[in-house]
């Protein structure tokens, strides 16, 4: 399956060339690779004890000029108060983020806060701001940083030590980590999006089969992607336990990317284009390991377990843990089906919910919530439903277009912008023993809460949820049915 | 950062597959600016019930866990989100070595940061480790292995680099600083 041996004179891929494209020291037998980091972005959850490496050694950041920070975990989405409060979970949250204000004016970094027009998740507000760009290096202290691989760039998650690492010196130390490529032909059929093709990858390889592993996702079923669908794939590599996953830039990138804030312009931009025109993998480069799926015959996915590789598609039946031959696979089923309430055997269509979240780095951008918004409209939720835009930005794109009256009107709740209920950090979270639909990316058990139970499914799938108080396949709500 | 050589000690077992962060430290836990003291809230919804009580049946709370700084679990440990939160948890505790099968990449680096040593040995090892919770197992860093309970021993993979830095207790960011003249090179060539 993996062979460590790399063939010596074949072409590259498209990790390979913007890995040796930042490659300061190269790796050695005793030593790993010095690779230079583009762009750090900073959050307030995992950056609070880095700065303190920082201060103790009296070491100011490198290169504040490459590195953002924004506010996005701990933070509420509720509006600030009349007394121009934000209503902070706890004392605790707010420490937090008024730590990170104090790093960030210490130590020179740019900041988003809280209330400016920048701020977000870490993952939505870098991408809209034009500061990930093809052939990029960009880490950040959390795992879902391989949502920046969408643009063609290097992106993974770090530890805090490593993002006192980049502060310091924006470099890491890293070892080649192998490659895959998950080639994906064939259409997505109407009512199908990214996340289930995702769904679909991750239970084909296991939450562990990407261990060492920078995914690569290729065919044409990944190329007719738009941006926020390739973002939305490639934010959950790290749920096959990849650290990173990328797709070739192309015109559908250069498109989305012009006119961005941080991204070139003119000359420069010309140029720009021209040397990411050199960045998709050469045709006969080889991989470590390679799958294939075929779009056309995936149908909406819907997890039923308490890890993201425990996804089925709408129409099945939660799988029965007899049928397991593996016996610790058998345990861990039987496991997750006593702590999701679910009965082995059922259809997964019609389990009563109790909570809908429709947000998170993986789907909670524009074209998300006007996904969400096709089903909403002129329906009414049966069951709690949160819908959080992904960025102040998001937000007010939504809102121009009318989405929050639709959300409104069906009786959701349209919230202001931040992780959420993706990890129940700020406050926003489900009860022990409820049932949530959630177009996140972590089913774990009390990923939502204490006792909560996650379903994670798309944007339609979600909003289809919403509007019948229970799993249903969104293709026929979409086809008009009640 | 001390040095380790010589990991000796009775193991606790936690036979459970895909283990990830967030039970390792649910998320409540990560409002903190500093380090200390998270092992209170190491695997806090698998240890204490809704109440705060101890969960008697849960192995850290058994009396035979005391003192064990060996963690053998099932496959793919510390799968998930990147907190470094749970490997910083885990010393808290006392552990400083976790064995398994399969470590998520994230975890294993932040792990090697903070002393704690991943080991990851071959499934038939790893059957007779989950078969004897409490027994005692050396690992040894400098000849990279690990001696099962019955006196077989199994070698384990680790870098090299990493292998230095823990048994001599270097830091890595140490090691980085002293590259500053080739990142100033390499900056200077952009
Ligand atoms: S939305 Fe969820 S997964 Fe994404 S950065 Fe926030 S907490 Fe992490």
């Amino acid at each position: 399956m993996t062979d460590s041996t790399r063939p010596s004179r074949a072409g590259r891929t498209l990790f390979a060339k913007v890995w040796d494209d930042h490659v300061v020291v190269p790796e050695t037998a005793d030593t790993p690779a010095v690779l230079y980091v583009d762009l750090h972005l900073v959050h307030e959850v995992t950056s609070p004890q880095a700065f303190t490496v920082l201060r103790e050694r009296g070491l100011p950041v490198r290169r504040p000029d490459r590195t953002v920070a924004t506010m996005d975990h701990s933070t509420p989405t509720l509006p600030r108060g009349a007394d121009g409060r934000w209503p902070f979970a706890d004392d605790a949250a707010a420490a937090q983020v008024s730590q990170l204000e104090r790093n960030c004016r210490e130590f020179g970094i740019e900041l988003h806060a809280l209330g400016e027009a920048g701020q977000g998740i870490v993952h939505v507000v870098g991408p809209e701001m034009g500061a990930t760009q093809p052939g990029m290096t960009v880490v950040c202290g959390d795992s879902h940083t391989a949502t920046h691989g969408a643009f063609g760039a290097l992106a993974f998650g770090i530890g805090t030590s490593e993002v006192g690492h980049v502060l310091a010196t924006q470099c890491l130390l890293q070892r080649r980590p192998q490659t895959l490529a998950v080639r994906v032909d064939g259409r997505l059929g109407p009512g199908v999006s990214a996340k289930d093709l995702a769904l679909a990858i991750i239970a084909k390889l296991g939450v562990g089969g990407g261990t060492g592993h920078v995914i690569e996702y290729l065919g044409d079923a990944v190329r007719a992607l738009s941006m926020e669908a390739r973002m939305t794939l490639c934010n959950l590599s790290i749920e096959a336990g990849a650290r990173a996953g990328m797709v070739a830039p192309d015109d559908t990138t250069y498109q989305w990317l012009a006119g961005r804030a941080k991204a070139p312009t003119g000359a420069a931009w010309d140029e720009a284009v021209a040397k990411w025109r050199t960045l998709p993998g050469d045709a006969d480069a080889a991989f470590d390991r390679e799958v294939a799926i075929d779009a056309s015959a995936l149908q909406p996915m819907i997890t039923f377990g308490t890890n993201p590789g425990q996804a089925i598609p709408i129409g099945g039946t939660v799988p029965d843990p007899v049928e397991e031959s593996d016996p610790a696979a058998r345990a861990s089923l039987e496991r997750a089906l006593r702590y999701m309430g679910l009965q082995a055997g059922r259809p997964i269509v019609g389990t009563p919910i109790d909570v809908v979240f429709i947000g998170s780095c993986t789907n909670g951008r524009l074209e998300d919530l006007r996904e969400a918004a096709r089903i909403l409209a002129g329906r009414t939720v049966a069951v709690r439903t949160l819908v959080v835009p992904g960025s102040v930005a998001v937000k007010r794109a939504a809102e121009a277009e009318g989405i929050d009256r639709i959300v409104r009107a069906a009786g959701a709740e349209w919230r202001e912008p931040g992780c959420s209920m993706c990890i129940a950090m700020n406050g926003d979270r489900i009860e022990a023993g409820q049932t949530c639909v959630s177009t996140s990316n972590r089913n774990f058990e009390g990923r939502q809460g204490t006792g909560g139970r996650t379903l994670l499914a798309s944007p339609l799938t979600a909003a289809a949820a919403a509007v019948t108080g229970r799993v249903a396949d969104p293709r026929r709500l979409l086809e008009g049915q009640p | 950062m001390t040095p380790i050589r010589v990991i000796e000690s009775r193991t606790v077992v936690l036979p459970r597959d895909n283990v990830d962060t967030d039970q390792i430290i649910p998320a409540r836990f990560l409002k903190v600016t500093d380090k200390a003291g998270l092992g209170r809230a190491l695997f806090a919804d698998w240890r204490y019930g809704p109440d705060g009580a101890p969960q008697p049946g849960f192995v850290l709370n058994q009396p035979q866990a005391v003192g064990c700084t060996i963690l053998v679990a099932g496959d793919n440990f510390g799968c998930g989100s990147s907190r470094e939160h749970a490997p910083w948890a885990l010393v808290d505790f006392g552990f400083q070595a976790v064995v398994s099968t399969r470590i998520a990449d994230i975890f294993r680096s932040n792990a090697l940061k903070n002393g704690l040593l991943p080991v990851v040995v071959d499934p038939a090892s790893h059957a007779r480790l989950l078969a004897s919770p409490g027994a005692t197992v050396r690992i040894d860093l400098e000849s990279r292995t690990l001696t099962l309970p019955d006196g077989g021993t199994v070698s384990f993979p680790i870098d090299g680099f990493s292998r230095h830095c823990l048994m001599n207790g270097v830091d890595e960011l140490g090691f980085l600083m002293a590259q500053d003249a080739a990142i100033t090179t390499w900056e200077a060539s952009r």
